[in-house]
């Protein structure tokens, strides 16, 4: 969160143009990151050379070629094809489960920030919520419901809704007490005006990077949930069920194991990079 | 102050037992059916759930099973038809040693490189911390353990892949055991520590008082461990009961890799047998603890800062 600097010099007399330049790199290479990540989740599918369950080789984690430019898979099926199919299922569901924490997280937020006997009611229903351990409560929901896609983005929406609540609602108390927001009480505007033209503008930059960090924890969860063999069910894989199926290829260094398990990485590290920069590196990181 | 705040751990706490107890609702009353499979005759069926108390309405169950709960007895597990106090001692000393063992490994290593990161600010100490870390926090547990595996069980033949083995006559098999968990829990744990103690350690650093104390000539050790930590030591103890609370989800995935006799694999297996009186009981633990933390985070916080102690 961008905070008026404080008074004093920085600490260390170099420092500012370090970051400065810094923050552009990690905020080129991370949004390059994400926009790749985004481009072969739309538009992946559609040109995979295979369809994602056709065994097209004889051979099990077979190497790089020309004719499959990623190896094969534990049943002989192109892993590049698979990848583009994964990728998509990763993305669209972190996206469509963040977006629903973040809406509802925030809704609540809003609201227990402008009401006091809301807010009580509300901020302990998230505390207990946010006191089951995310991979706990993943477990029970989908051992008891079934992996199903909408269960899974149900359940990871739950999981996160907490923290997008705290976070809308800590920034939106900070910001009620203002000045301006008084004045526009004081012209004896009403709450939803207030709540929506008044307090919520000011808070879409940190929300943004709250969206960011979000996404991030979801994508984690999902492919932890997913190795498991609780997250996308088979014929349909995410990058996290890619590395559970493909474990076995570990030990020959196989690309079917290493590729998702980089493309994780790369998505989840890239979007780290981007809030970062965004929120000029002082952001404390949490993993609930 | 330090009352209210046990007070309201105590009702989440309460709360936490209606969600655990309404979760285990979802699973339904399958367990009868589960248990008797293909003999699941309509007759059998309707003994069995009088027998479990199935066939009673939810909230007299609901309220057997706090009692219960408050009195110390868990209930017996539906599978195994022992008592879950039985399974759950083995399992949860399992799970503290490799909880306490991280812990202990974690907390002061992790302290330590984020007060060096902070007061090295912008060097090129600071920027590699940080982009470690960064990198750590950003990729699942399950592929630093994987990567692990490859490289020291499968590439070096150095350390065994599965930690099943509970044999520890000797310092060296208790190495063996707990080297590979141990450090792939506390690459989790440290990565976040680290990132929270430096924000907290640069935001003391920046304030204005510390600014003072470095213009009338405070050594810069003094200036660190006199001015600027105390300050920060509220964050910081947050930041530890936090990353510790990640510690509670992460040995999930690193118990069913290695194979690790835990809580968390009892749990894992619970779910899949739909062994309710198990479930709701590893639930609660685990729920508990995180309270616990956060609790014990929020009192040490307290006791730190004046300005709240004397309130």
């Amino acid at each position: 969160m961008n905070t008026v600097p404080k008074s004093g010099v920085p600490y260390g007399a170099q420092a500012p143009k370090v970051r400065r330049r810094r923050m552009n790199v990690s905020l080129l290479l991370g949004g390059a990151t994400i926009i790749f990540w985004l481009i072969v989740a739309l538009v992946g599918p559609m040109v995979a050379p295979h369809a994602p369950g056709q065994v097209v080789d004889l051979d099990v984690f077979s190497p790089a070629s020309s004719t499959l430019p990623l190896g094969s898979d534990y049943l002989g099926r192109d892993v590049l094809s698979r990848m583009l199919i994964a990728s998509r299922f990763t993305v669209s569901i972190a996206l469509l489960a963040t977006l629903l924490a973040a809406t509802v997280g925030v809704f609540c937020g809003l609201l227990a920030a402008s009401s006091g006997w809301v807010d009580a009611i509300f901020s302990k229903l998230f505390d207990t919520l946010s006191a089951v351990p995310s991979l706990m409560f993943g477990l029970v929901v989908i051992g008891s419901l079934g992996a199903s896609i909408p269960v899974l983005v149900g359940t990871l929406a739950t999981v996160y809704s907490p923290g997008a609540f705290r976070t809308s609602r800590a920034l939106a108390r900070n910001i009620a007490v203002l000045d301006f927001v008084t004045v526009a009480r004081a012209r004896g505007e009403t709450l939803p005006y207030i709540v929506l033209r008044e307090i919520l503008p000011n808070l879409v930059g940190p929300l943004a990077a709250d969206f960011g960090l979000r996404f991030v924890f979801v994508t984690l969860l999902l492919s932890g949930l997913s190795f498991l063999g609780l997250g996308v069910q088979p014929p349909n894989a995410d990058l996290g069920a890619l590395v559970r199926e493909n474990i076995a290829g570990l030990g020959f260094g196989a690309a079917a194991v290493l590729v998702p398990t980089f493309a994780i990485a790369s998505l989840t590290i890239g979007m780290n990079m981007v809030i970062d920069a965004v929120s000029g590196g002082r952001r404390a990181g949490g993993r609930r | 102050m330090i009352a209210k705040r046990v007070g309201g751990a105590l009702l989440t706490l309460f709360l936490l037992s209606l969600v655990v107890f309404a979760m285990s609702l979802l699973m339904g009353g399958d367990a009868a059916e589960a248990m008797l499979g293909q003999n699941a005759t309509p007759e059998a069926l309707a003994g069995l759930r009088a027998a479990m108390h199935l066939d009673q309405p939810s909230w007299q169950r609901y309220l057997g099973w706090l009692g219960g709960l408050l009195r110390g007895d868990l209930g017996v597990s539906l599978i195994t038809k022992l008592p879950v106090s039985t399974l759950l001692a083995p399992r949860l000393l399992a799970s503290l040693q490799l909880a306490g063992l991280t812990a202990a490994v974690s907390v002061p290593l992790a302290l330590f490189l984020g007060i060096l990161a902070a007061v090295r600010r912008g060097s090129l100490l600071d920027r590699v911390i940080s982009m470690a870390t960064i990198g750590v926090v950003s990729v699942p547990e399950f592929v630093i353990a994987t990567l692990m595996v490859l490289i020291f069980a499968v590439r070096l033949h150095w350390l065994p892949a599965l930690s099943s083995s509970r044999d520890f006559s000797s310092l060296h098999d208790v190495v063996r055991v707990f080297t590979m968990p141990v450090i792939c829990l506390a690459c989790v744990v440290m990565a976040q520590m680290i990132r929270m103690t430096r924000a907290a350690v640069c935001d003391a650093l920046d304030s204005s008082y510390v600014e003072a104390a470095r213009l009338k000539g405070v050594p810069p050790r003094r200036l660190v461990l006199g001015h600027a930590l105390p300050n920060a030591i509220g964050p910081i103890v947050n930041a530890v009961a936090l990353s510790l609370s990640v510690l509670l989800g992460g040995v999930i995935v690193i118990e069913v890799i290695f194979n690790y006799p835990g809580v968390a694999r009892l749990m894992v297996d619970a779910v899949s047998t739909r062994d309710l009186p198990l479930i709701q009981t590893v639930a609660m633990i685990f729920s508990a603890a995180y309270l616990m933390l956060v609790t014990s985070a929020d009192i040490v916080a307290i006791l730190c800062n004046p300005r709240l102690r004397h309130r």
